[in-house]
């Protein structure tokens, strides 16, 4: 005799009843996991996207820094300008470790999306740009011949969508000009995989932007220098400095109070589970009384009862803990594929990251829960006088 | 052993309450059953056999008097006590059969040795089906069997804890003629050959009169 096979066979006799209510336990556990995996992949990818820029300081022109920031993030256009002077002026500062000006523009593309058309996004950049990021390889060609050369790198998804391979041409639509393939970088997962490089000089001539910068990208020798460094530059016309840790900062604030509210609907899913639990176990206790009844008469102890209906509640939890991990597992990409179309900004990389940890301790709060909805009923069995069960279910 | 004193009541009183009404279902009833016996208690419904039975069975506490099993007094014995005395000394037999019907044949039959935390020994209960007539039925669950192997397992059920008495209430109330007798002659056999003690209550005075003794009740007393 083995109560959890007793148990197991008590909940198959009402088949239907059961599955709904282990179907409600797994819809909570895979909600909670899921918002769970949310959460983590969301920040990852949000911290691997600001680390990958390769500085830690933004300098554009005086305007939102947010919506600046978020733009650089999206690799957006819409930016306004600022003096190269700038760039001349504190580019020789001794606190700073490497430096970088850069010139964001975009282009329409009729031919774009099976000529639907689309945003073509380029950038005018210098050396010290891919000196800030390390990781970045080509995976075919080199970088520029000359500072004003007619010729550009592709970002690694850039070149598929247009089909280029170095030393092919490729014309910027609207600015009756051909450029040549020189390089092209192997996938980085950031925002720069989308992105069409030249060398500064040449976006400047093409986009007709003579001397202008959209942003100064910045890293320094010693991050403690930063708020001194910031206070330097506060007076100088025009200008503003965005911390990217303060930006990563107030995305995730931004997150974390929608997490909560998503976590409060998890957690509503949850006590409705739960007493819809509570609720099959009581019916299914009252719809046995006599048996009960006479499972005391032959001689089961309160504890024996209270354990046949503890087994079968947390049976059920179980049952429904594992099904929604499964669950949250199998549809974590259908819910990054909703979610990046959902969200306004969605960092690159794998947005619904379902952890080991998640799964084990979303289990164990499945049993847990199921160890809790179990004692009412377990109690109200358990405390049945036999004469009473047996001659009330008669 | 034929001279030990099984059951011994004095002025035994059960009364409920049916909303502010006081009902004597047991008034006042003195008796005494010796190891061995087979006894039935008879009377019309609301006679109070079924309240006696209970009482002699330990479900259930008795309102005053005094009652002895095998010389313990249990008038007012605590549950926890009483699961002891059952599940180590009584079997029950019910009208209504009362299987678990989600477990098979032997399950059902090993759940009383499982409660009593006795060793389940398989052979020893496969001999006991053997020995009532459903050796062929061990795995099939009671939806499977017939009103007559129904309450033959129940007596299987009964008896696999090897008690000191039986307690049946009604025992055949839901069988036709024939299953009733096999029934009965089963208790019979048990009664004679095994010397086990047997307390059944009935309205049936043919089955009544098979026993060694009939106590007859009208309303909660001995007539």
């Amino acid at each position: 005799m083995n109560l959890v096979s007793v148990a197991f066979r008590n909940l198959t006799r009402k088949k239907v009843r059961t599955v709904l209510t282990i179907g409600g336990v797994a819809i909570a556990i895979a909600v909670l996991v899921s918002l769970r995996g949310f959460d983590t992949g969301y920040q990852r990818s949000l911290k691997t996207d600001i680390d990958k820029m390769g500085y830690q300081l933004l300098i554009t022109a005086k305007g939102c820094p947010y919506e600046a920031a978020t733009l650089m993030l999206k690799g957006g256009g819409g930016l306004r300008y600022m003096e190269e002077a700038v760039y001349d002026k504190i580019t020789s500062d001794p606190r700073i470790d490497k430096i970088t000006p850069q010139l964001v523009s975009t282009a329409y593309d009729p031919e774009r999306q099976d000529g639907r058309g689309g945003i073509a996004l380029y950038m005018g950049i210098e050396k010290s740009y891919i000196e800030l990021k390390p990781w970045s390889k080509f995976k075919s060609g080199g970088w520029f011949s000359g500072l004003d050369a007619d010729e550009v790198i592709m970002g690694y998804e850039a070149a598929e969508l247009e089909q280029r391979s170095v030393g092919d041409k490729i014309f910027v639509p609207g600015k009756d000009k051909v450029l040549k393939v020189a390089g092209i970088f192997e996938r980085t997962g950031t925002q720069d995989d989308g992105m069409i490089f030249m060398p500064l000089k040449t976006a400047q001539n093409i986009f007709n932007l003579p001397g202008k910068l959209t942003g100064i990208g910045i890293k320094l020798q010693d991050l403690g220098q930063l708020s001194k460094f910031e206070e330097d530059l506060y007076n100088e016309p025009g200008i503003q400095i965005i911390s990217l840790a303060q930006v990563k900062g107030t995305i995730l604030n931004l997150v974390s109070s929608a997490k909560a509210m998503t976590s409060s609907v998890a957690f509503i899913a949850i006590i409705i589970a739960v007493i819809g639990v509570v609720n099959t176990i009581l019916m299914s206790v009252f719809e046995r009384t006599s048996e009960i009844g006479v499972m005391k008469a032959i001689g089961a102890s309160r504890l024996d009862v209270f354990k046949i209906i503890w087994v079968e509640t947390t049976l059920i939890c179980v049952l429904g803990g594992a099904i929604g991990d499964v669950v949250a597992l199998l549809g974590g990409k259908t819910v990054e594929i909703i979610l990046k179309k959902v969200l306004p900004y969605a960092p690159n990389g794998q947005l619904v990251v379902i952890t080991p940890d998640a799964i084990i301790l979303s289990f164990i709060g499945a049993v847990v829960i199921g160890l809790i909805a179990g004692i009412y009923p377990a109690y109200r069995a358990a405390s049945m006088k036999p004469i009473e069960a047996i001659r009330r279910g008669e | 052993m034929a001279n030990e004193i099984i059951i011994k009541a004095q002025n035994l009183v059960k009364i409920y309450m049916r909303g502010t009404e006081k009902v004597y279902a047991v008034n006042g009833v003195d008796i005494i059953i010796m190891a061995g016996e087979f006894v039935a208690l008879m009377g019309a419904s609301g006679s109070g056999k079924t309240t006696l039975l209970d009482l002699v069975g330990c479900l259930d506490n008795a309102t005053s008097g005094s009652l002895e099993v095998f010389g313990r007094d249990v008038s007012r014995a605590k549950e926890k006590s009483l699961v002891i005395l059952r599940r180590g000394h009584i079997g029950f037999i019910f009208q209504e059969f009362l299987l678990i019907p989600t477990l098979t044949v032997l399950e059902n039959i090993e759940l009383p040795l499982y409660f009593a935390r006795l060793p389940q020994v398989k052979s020893d209960l496969k001999e006991l089906l053997k020995k009532i007539g459903l050796g062929h039925r061990i795995n099939h669950l009671p939806k499977q069997l017939s009103g007559g192997e129904r309450q033959r397992v129940a007596v299987a059920r009964a008896l696999a804890i090897n008690p000191k008495f039986l307690i049946a209430d009604e025992p055949t109330g839901n069988l036709d003629t024939k299953n009733s007798q096999e029934i009965v002659d089963l208790f019979k056999k048990l009664n004679k050959e095994e010397g086990l003690t047997i307390i059944l209550a009935t309205h049936n005075p043919t089955l009544g009169s098979q026993a060694h003794r009939i106590v007859n009740l009208r309303d909660g007393k001995i007539v």
